[in-house]
């Protein structure tokens, strides 16, 4: 399977590809996806019984540095590896056969809605609420920057059906479909060319049958699709630096000043070897992230992320910012895609928490290394 | 020497806050937030304003409209300017012709272009860069073949910026081909509505339109707008690019970003409460204040030193440039890490105000440590003529 997306993405991910996937609705490309299909990409994190491929996050993070390496628009983060791995934790049998056979032949779109604006540092903060009166649910509440909002055939909701705001009880996954009266979506670009939207929920009404998983039980099934899109996540950004890098260091034997090319110049030398140093750094802990999300121990598996996010996000901010500075002029433009592997790795060093943020959470656990 | 203003520094930074509060417009100042490129109204109205009171070339001989002020007064003038936010001077004119044309230039055109400078009359350009000719600007290709009382002008400029306002560019051009490079240049001020000019938009990152690409097709160009001597271009350039280093350091603007990043932290939410009570953030904080704090100092003594020597800046001007413009990327960052999952978002109608245009603004910035002389070319030069190595 590999070797098939690295050569669909060599043919059909050229730069200029890129740029019409992105300017057409709806901003990402269909044909893809159906290729994605085909080669069973989308099948992947998905359990045989399901249809899909019982793929490992070590696995996924195969796939996600592929595609960051081609910086891809498509929503296969927000698709496969959150819905998705929210809909393998939690769905029913009649969900994964009118859900997740769908995901799989990539007729069906699906996002997750969980975040809420002003919610930075307190994943389990959840203002929106869902009442129940008899067989039917109501909920009403807004979400915030859901990737590919737009696009989606269904939105997994979190909403609060008990407790107090913070609470980590309390909190269920709805499956809602987008296009119901009383919601309201509001889409916009992120800075890499992605799609998301904000989503006013008003009043809607859901049967019991839309539930994913246990009342009150969701935060335990966010949490772990959340680590296990974070790692992920790293996965990606070191597909993207990679590229970058490379890019850079091309730019350095090819681009010629006072004569020679600039890579003869030392002083940029040890950058561009600083530069890689950044990067193997950034891939030994994004596979340290994928190999622990594959145990059963939350407290390593949630210390791995966060410890992988950090690197990560340090790794992003110097081979982003350094590869810019070495294209010169260039590396600000538009036209030319080394600024836009850096618009990228900018936005990856935010998604789901920044470095100073992962941090602050690694200050309140046990340490990575245990000394007797 | 003096790292404190004196009491008369301090009157004079009064009256200067007293003046930009009492003139300048809510709209320039929100469009001053709101991004790093020039709006070209908002420029050229507030540099009238300034001329008007006799602020607005202060760095020039006063006999050409300067204020006389010491090389300090100019500098708090200037950081007061960034700190409003205004509109900042167009410094392709103020900064960078004018005072070439001061020292080089002819009687016609210090007569000509001058005054129209100082009262934003012409909107100038700079075309140095080209294609082949970016860190290694001696090497430039553009050429100039002297026909009668004309230069005739083939050739491509790039990264001009703003040339799309433009009225004039001033340009390096080869006169002499068959000379060592610095030798053949010539500094010529160039009427951009001569038939032959193209002007090309170029994108950038952020989404902007700043810099241009700028063609010369058989421009003829009269021989009475050749600055000082034929051949003598890249000496000219050389006192521009000096004085534009020590121009660069920007500490208000740095001054002003750290301003607004807690501003924006006060009303962030992080783990339930705002982010400027965190202890993390605040050490971060505090880390920037002080390398801002040593900045300001180290202009002060650049400043002094210079204010003695009455000459041209001193190599030390590149330590101006480099931790400068360090700075004002590292706080146009940090105001990216308060926004933290809200800075992924292209345009953001929850914030109209600049908030929105955080991150686009951090793209931006990368330009400061490439251009005006790219910082590992400043690191160069205080290798090189500081170190002696
Ligand atoms: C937004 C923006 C606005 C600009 N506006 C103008 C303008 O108005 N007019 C104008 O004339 N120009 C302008 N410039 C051009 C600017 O001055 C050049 O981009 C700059 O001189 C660098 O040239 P380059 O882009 O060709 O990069 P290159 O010279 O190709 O440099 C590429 C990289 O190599 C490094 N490098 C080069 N030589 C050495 C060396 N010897 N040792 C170590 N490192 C080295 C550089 O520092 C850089 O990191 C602008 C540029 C930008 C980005």
């Amino acid at each position: 399977m590999q070797d098939s997306l690295v050569r669909l993405l060599q043919r059909s991910y050229a730069f200029d590809h890129r740029w019409k996937y992105e300017a057409a609705t709806p901003g990402w490309s269909r044909e893809i996806w159906a290729q994605f299909a085909e080669i069973g990409l989308l099948a992947l994190p998905f359990t045989s019984e399901s249809g899909g491929l019982d793929g490992t996050p070590v696995d996924t993070m195969i796939v996600m540095e592929q595609l960051g390496r081609h910086i891809t628009l498509e929503p296969y983060l927000s698709t496969i590896v959150m819905a998705g791995g929210i809909l393998r934790r939690a769905a029913s049998t009649e969900q994964h056969e009118s859900i997740s056979t769908k995901v799989i032949d990539g007729s069906l779109i699906v996002s997750l809605a969980h975040t809420e604006r002003g919610t930075f540092g307190s994943p389990s903060r959840v203002g929106t609420q869902a009442v129940r009166s008899g067989d039917l649910w109501q909920i009403s509440g807004h979400k915030s920057c859901v990737l590919h909002g737009d696009s989606a055939d269904l939105l997994i909701i979190s909403a609060r059906t008990s407790g107090a705001p913070s609470d980590a009880k309390g909190i269920t996954l709805f499956a809602v479909d987008p296009r119901a009266t009383n919601i309201n979506i509001q889409s916009y670009a992120l800075h890499d060319g992605q799609r998301a939207s904000d989503i006013q929920i008003n009043s809607v009404l859901v049967p019991h049958s839309a539930l994913i998983g246990c009342v009150d039980d969701g935060f335990r099934i966010l949490q772990s699709a959340e680590y296990e899109t974070l790692a992920a996540v790293c996965a990606e950004a070191v597909g993207v630096m990679s590229e970058l890098h490379q890019m850079t260091v091309d730019y350095l034997k090819q681009r010629k000043q006072f004569g020679v090319p600039i890579g003869n110049f030392q002083a940029l030398q040890h950058r561009a070897a600083d530069m890689y140093i950044a990067l193997e750094q950034a891939r030994s802990m994004a596979m340290y992230a994928a190999m622990m999300s594959q145990t059963d121990d939350k407290t390593a598996i949630a210390q791995a992320v966060s410890s992988a996010k950090v690197q990560i996000g340090r790794s992003a901010k110097l081979i982003g910012e350094e590869a810019v500075q070495m294209f010169g002029g260039i590396g600000v433009t538009m036209e030319f895609k080394a600024g836009h592997y850096f618009k990228k790795l900018t936005l990856l060093e935010q998604f789901l928490g920044h470095a100073d943020h992962h941090l602050e959470l690694l200050t309140s656990g046990p340490g990575l290394f245990e000394l007797e | 020497m003096e790292l404190q203003f004196n009491a008369d520094e301090i009157a004079f930074r009064e009256e200067v806050r007293a003046f930009i509060a009492d003139n300048l417009t809510e709209e320039m100042k929100q469009g001053m937030l709101r991004g790093g490129y020039l709006i070209r109204d908002h420029v050229i109205e507030w540099q009238r304003i300034l001329n008007k009171k006799g602020w607005g070339v202060p760095h020039w001989p006063v006999e050409w409209g300067g204020a006389g002020w010491s090389p300090i007064k100019q500098s708090i003038f200037t950081e007061e300017l960034q700190l409003a936010p205004a509109p900042r001077p167009l410094s392709f004119s103020v900064y960078m012709v004018g005072p070439v044309i001061i020292e080089f230039g002819s009687e016609y055109q210090k007569k000509r272009f001058l005054p129209r400078i100082a009262n934003s009359d012409d909107w100038w350009c700079q075309g140095f860069s080209e294609p082949d000719a970016g860190s290694d600007l001696a090497s430039l290709k553009t050429n100039a073949r002297r026909e009668g009382d004309y230069y005739i002008v083939n050739g491509q400029k790039t990264w001009t910026s703003y040339a799309q306002y433009a009225d004039w560019i001033f340009c390096l051009v080869r006169t002499d081909p068959t000379v060592k490079k610095q030798m053949g240049i010539s500094f010529l001020l160039i009427d951009m509505k001569t038939p032959g000019i193209t002007v090309r938009p170029i994108q950038t990152i952020d989404g902007g339109h700043e810099v241009n690409e700028v063609f010369f097709d058989n421009v003829k160009v009269p021989s009475e707008n050749l600055v000082g001597e034929e051949n003598k271009g890249w000496d000219y350039a050389k006192f521009l690019l000096s004085a534009e280093r020590v121009n660069l350091a920007r500490l208000g603007v740095s001054k002003e970003r750290l301003q607004r990043a807690r501003e924006l932290a006060a009303r962030t939410p992080y783990q339930g409460r705002p982010l400027l009570e965190h202890d993390g953030f605040r050490t971060k904080l505090a880390a920037l204040e002080v390398e801002l704090k040593a900045l300001e100092i180290t202009q002060l003594r650049v400043l002094s030193a210079e204010g003695q020597s009455h000459g041209a800046p001193d190599p030390a001007s590149s330590i101006l440039k480099v931790k400068g413009s360090e700075l004002q990327q590292a706080t146009s960052n940090l105001l990216v890490q308060i926004l933290g999952p809200d800075a992924l978002r292209r345009q953001d109608d929850a914030f109209d105000d600049w908030s929105s245009m955080i991150t686009a603004n951090y793209f931006n910035w990368r330009k400061v440590s490439i251009f005006g002389g790219s910082n590992e070319i400043q690191k160069t030069i205080i290798a090189k003529s500081i170190l002696g190595l």
